[in-house]
């Protein structure tokens, strides 16, 4: 099966149970399950070509340019992990099933669970590190959500936080690391940048990138001093922890050190560094579980401590101990999965994890005794269990190691920890199974059914397999190894086996077996000892980092967002000012190329209109009708700009705008205060009016400047000019451009401008559905209403002048291809001849009138636009490639027929449609606040009158 | 005629800012569409002003003006109608809902009791 299908099934899938959600908790999981049991025997398919030794890729250029590319590969370590992920999902899946309640959201959880699942295929199958990042960062996040599944346990909430906090920071941390490597070698191939070690390791950036990505590595794999954060995230529920935490998100930084292995170790720092935290975690991880009181907690640390000897054993850079590391990462994943899918059973029977209140179990729960003691047993390194041959292999290259040049240091820590681990899984077995039997368990434990002890006793099955026969798993491990080591030759050849003979690691590890004998018989003293010894609590560390940080921030951002929209305003200002006058100061102006033009006694006439309107603004903005008839005059004196220099789409798209804007306006007035009360002191208005100044000054020098001086580059207007009509079939280069050049543009255009108008009517919908209708309805006009509502002169008017503005817009419309107009302003045109109507007539006579709504003509405008496009890829060209031919249908003269007109068809409706839908929305807040509209927009007609009426029906029409 | 449309962008930039920082909706709103103005000519000046080319082929012209700042600014021109009516959509439910028609948040109870009304 491609790999690329395997990827992406666990995504897909993820689809499948939410929907069966109501199907039932076994149609939920068992959807799960298949879908996950397709991509393991999709795996399995390329099993022969792994055993081979050859590496399968599957290749798609994403985004070259960058580097990015969609490459997959999947070698001997990359099957292995791929393996493990879907093996034990598939045990984690079926276990799930039976562990969750009724009350869990099984469809819900099982989502996260595939989408977890796929993103770590995908970084066990990546071959380009910036994809491996991104699947890196979805691990972060999906295991955030399943680590906090429990939404309504603050611990769940708090642990799933912590651990997207410290992984988050640490795949930051990474992505710097690859990107650096990708510089140093030129590429993001993963195969490539395995084959570069020299040039790696020989560039002054090799320490940065390594630290770099160490920490995404620690940071993932909970080493030392970044381990913290597992404990907590125990909180999930056991499925994600027996998941997470056995075999895959934590293992996903021992993976990728596994992966980087053949460029990054070798040298004397990724000895110190690697080996150091591994050994300090192992240490550390193992003397916190022992103390432990919550089974999943003790697991959690003992699963940091293993993970510290997996890392000190790739940290050692020798073959041996790669081989170690990749035989201990899978028994590990044996044993710790069974053990928190049996911790999980106890809890789920016992109603506790606490060890302190169980005791005495093995009677009572025979079946779940036998599975978790003979993991337990592999995890403490006992022989004729798996766990006894990779622990074995570990004390002998610890025994190599020399560490700070002290020789007995490693092999002294790597025994004291292997004493401690045995420690604590003697604790598990004697305090947890062992013992007398009690009385007061929280509910009574019993053995669960099959389905919950299944999954953890086939993984025991593995256990034991291995550890009686080493030698089945030795052909695996080894051509692991040898991918890790990227070399086949150089895979040690020892081989795996129960008895080496009385070697140091045999006796390492019988003290370290016979010391945690000891230490479970001395453990209620040490554990007062232990309890009295003061500790950093490293919780208590990170909420206060994390306190200071929010501290900080909140420092910074409150005085600038104090909810003030004045001192946004005003920010934004000076901040652009300063930018602006930093530029200036900075750079260097070039000399005048324009001439000044003369200026034209018209344009000195508009000019001062214009000016005098804005200054009149300013200065009696308080009498707000006032204010609006002169922005009516700024906007007309720009639209007599724009004719006048030679833009005439411009003016007549800023004219009708202005209609419609001042409408807007009147209607939003209709309801707001008629003047704006004198607030701002003196002071205030000076320092306001200071900045105004400033950057009228700085906007006018700035243009002046530009319109004296020619464009640096050359501008692509000239393309525009020259293609318009032989490429677009039109002469108006405006709307050649708005339609077909730039047709994409303005297709985005108008839907931001249907989605306001949309907005719109949403805000209003809220509005009158809320308190606000029933002020509405109480208010009181604070103006004296017209005496007559539809004057008939109006009311004649306008539905006289409606086919005229309908002609003028189509012929506006059609002509826009060739002469200014085109669908923006027949658009506006036809808008105003209907806003015309509402007002003359009223809202009820046209709406009543209105035969199609105005949502659906923004959809049908954005839908006639978008399936343009689309036409042509019909015939092969890109998305909004537009064609054009002459007819002549006689008697009229040759005309043009272009797909851009249906595209410019689009733009008009949509434009109809976010106008109309606009105005309509707050006609509807003013038709809840008055008198309902009279029934009949003109008071005389003298079709409705008959006989029996004529005395009725004045007073009925003046109410 | 270049200072003319130099001056005209910074006269109406400056009564836009001063009408920005005022303290209720609709100066605001119409401080808001001044510099929408100011942009606006600002951006189509950028094609340098030009009398009497529009950007319309025949024959036996050679001479246009530039076209594209029109297009940019024609979109620009409708699309700030959508964004016109949206704030002020915005300003008035904020008005109709809490009788207030203040663009700055009240400084703290206090003060939201004593001007509750005003």
């Amino acid at each position: 099966m491609s790999l690329f299908i395997i990827v992406a099934l666990p995504f897909l899938g993820a689809l499948l149970p939410g929907l069966m959600n109501s199907a039932g908790r076994s149609a939920c999981a068992g959807v799960t399950f298949a879908v996950s049991l397709a991509a393991f025997i999709g795996l399995l398919t390329n099993l022969p070509m792994v055993l081979a030794g050859e590496v399968v890729t599957a290749r798609v250029d994403w985004i070259p340019s960058l580097g990015l590319n969609f490459t997959l590969m999947l070698d001997g370590l990359g099957f292995f992990f791929a393996l493990l992920i879907l093996g034990i999902g598939l045990l984690i899946i079926a276990y799930a099933r039976n562990y969750l309640s009724r009350d869990d959201n099984m469809g819900e959880f099982f989502t996260y669970l595939l989408l977890f699942q796929g993103a770590m295929v995908g970084i066990v199958l990546s071959d380009n590190i910036l994809l491996l990042l991104v699947f890196w960062e979805l691990t972060s996040l999906s295991s955030f959500l399943l680590i906090g599944y429990w939404k309504h346990l603050p611990e769940g909430r708090q642990g799933a936080r912590m651990a997207l906090t410290v992984t988050g920071m640490g795949g930051l941390a990474m992505i710097g690391g690859m990107l650096i490597l990708g510089q140093i070698v030129g590429s993001y191939d993963l195969s490539v940048i395995l084959e570069n070690r020299d040039l790696i390791q020989a560039d002054p950036l090799y320490v940065p990138a390594l630290i770099l990505i160490l920490l995404g590595c620690f940071t993932k794999s909970a080493q030392f001093p970044f381990h913290f954060w597992l404990p907590h995230a125990m909180a999930a529920p056991t499925p994600v922890s027996a998941y997470l935490h056995s075999a895959t998100m934590v293992k996903a930084g021992i993976f990728l050190m596994a992966r980087m292995w053949p460029v990054l170790s070798g040298t004397p720092e990724w000895f110190m560094i690697v080996t150091t935290a591994g050994l300090v975690t192992m240490v550390l991880g193992a003397l916190i579980a022992l103390f432990k009181h919550d089974l999943k907690a003790l697991l959690a640390f003992s699963t940091v401590s293993h993970l510290g000897l997996i890392t000190m054993l790739l940290g050692t850079g020798t073959a041996f101990g790669a081989m170690a590391a990749v035989f201990h990462i899978l028994n590990h994943a044996t044993f710790k999965a069974a053990l928190f899918m049996s911790a999980g059973i106890i809890d789920h029977e016992a109603h506790t994890r606490d060890i302190r209140r169980l005791g005495g179990l093995r009677k009572l729960m025979p079946v779940t005794f036998m599975i978790a003691s003979l993991a337990a047993l592999s995890m403490a390194g006992i022989p004729l269990l798996n766990g006894f041959l990779s622990k074995e292999m570990m004390l002998e290259e610890a025994n190599h190691t020399v560490l700070f040049g002290i020789p007995w240091l490693v092999p002294a820590l790597a025994t004291f920890g292997s004493l401690l681990s045995a420690a604590y899984c003697f604790r598990l077995i004697g305090h947890v199974f062992l013992g007398p039997v009690r009385d007061d368990y929280p509910a009574k434990p019993h053995d669960p059914e099959a389905g919950l002890w299944m999954p953890p006793a086939i993984l025991v099955v593995l256990v034991v397999v291995i550890g009686v026969a080493p030698f089945l798993a030795e052909p695996f491990v080894k051509l692991v190894t040898a991918s890790v080591l990227g070399d086949a030759t150089e895979v040690p050849k020892a081989y795996f086996k129960i008895w080496h003979g009385l070697v140091p690691a045999l006796f390492m590890s019988m003290i370290a077996v016979v010391g945690g004998l000891l230490m479970i018989a001395v453990f209620t003293p040490a554990l007062r000892l232990w309890d009295t010894t003061p500790r950093p609590e490293a919780k208590a560390i990170f909420d206060t980092v994390i306190n200071a940080v929010v501290r900080g921030s909140q420092q910074v951002i409150l005085p600038l967002h104090n909810g003030a929209f004045t001192r946004y305003a005003a920010v934004a200002a000076v901040t652009i000012l300063a930018a602006g006058f930093h530029a200036w100061s900075t750079g260097s102006v070039g000399t005048a190329t324009r001439m000044v033009q003369p200026a034209d006694p018209v344009l000195i006439a508009g000019w001062l209109m214009l000016v005098a309107a804005t200054c009149g603004m300013v200065l009696m903005h308080r009498n707000r009708f006032l204010s609006l008839i002169l922005i009516g005059i700024v906007g007309l004196m720009v639209s007599v700009g724009f004719v006048f220099f030679s833009a005439p789409d411009l003016a007549m798209t800023q004219f009708t705008v202005e209609v419609v804007t001042i409408i807007l306006m009147l209607l939003a007035l209709n309801f707001l205060p008629n003047r704006t009360p004198i607030e701002s002191s003196v002071l205030r208005r000076v320092r306001d009016a200071g900045l105004a100044i400033a950057g009228g000054l700085a906007t006018f020098a700035l243009a002046y400047y530009y319109l004296l001086r020619d464009a640096v580059g050359t501008p692509i207007s000239e393309f525009h000019l020259a293609n318009s009509y032989k490429g677009g079939g039109g002469t108006n280069v405006v709307n050649v451009i708005l339609v077909d050049f730039r047709g994409f543009d303005t297709y985005g255009e108008i839907i931001v401008l249907g989605i306001a108008a949309l907005l719109i009517y949403a805000l209003t919908e809220t509005l009158l559905g809320g308190p606000v209708r029933a002020r509405l309805l109480n208010r009181l006009p604070d103006q004296p209403r017209a005496g007559d509502v539809h004057p008939m002169m109006m009311v004649v008017l306008t539905r006289v002048i409606m086919p005229v503005v309908l002609l003028v817009g189509f012929y506006i419309f059609w002509r826009g291809h060739n002469e200014p107009g085109g669908g923006f302003i027949a658009g506006l045109i036809v808008s105003i001849g209907v806003v015309m109507q509402y007002m003359a007539s009223g809202f009820a006579w046209t709406s009543a009138r209105l035969r199609y709504p105005y949502h659906g003509v923004i959809g049908a405008g954005v839908l006639i636009a978008g399936f343009t496009g689309i036409g042509s890829w019909f015939v092969g060209k890109p998305f909004l490639t537009s064609d054009f031919t002459y007819v002549r249908i006689p008697p009229f003269e040759k005309f043009e027929l272009a797909t851009a007109a249906l595209f410019d068809l689009g733009v008009f409706l949509a434009v109809v449609g976010a106008v109309m839908l606009s105005l309509e929305s707050f006609s509807r807040l003013a038709r809840r606040a008055h008198v309902p509209d009279s029934e009949h927009p003109m008071d005389i007609d003298p079709s409705r009158e008959n006989p029996l009426q004529i005395g009725a029906k004045p007073a009925q029409e003046g109410s | 005629m270049e200072f003319l449309v130099a001056s005209a962008i910074g006269v109406m930039t400056a009564g836009g800012i001063y009408l920005m920082l005022r303290l209720r909706t609709f100066p605001v709103i119409l401080g808001i569409s001044l510099l929408t103005y100011a942009v606006n000519v600002f951006l189509f000046s950028s094609g340098r002003l030009t009398v009497g080319a529009p950007p319309i082929l025949s024959d036996g012209v050679s001479v246009y003006t530039d076209p594209l700042p029109q297009a940019l600014v024609l979109t620009a021109i409708v699309i700030s109608f959508g964004m016109t009516a949206v704030v002020v959509m915005i300003g008035l439910g904020a008005f109709l809902g809490s009788d207030d028609d203040h663009v700055d948040d009240p400084i703290d109870d206090a003060d939201d009791k004593a001007e509750g009304t005003s």
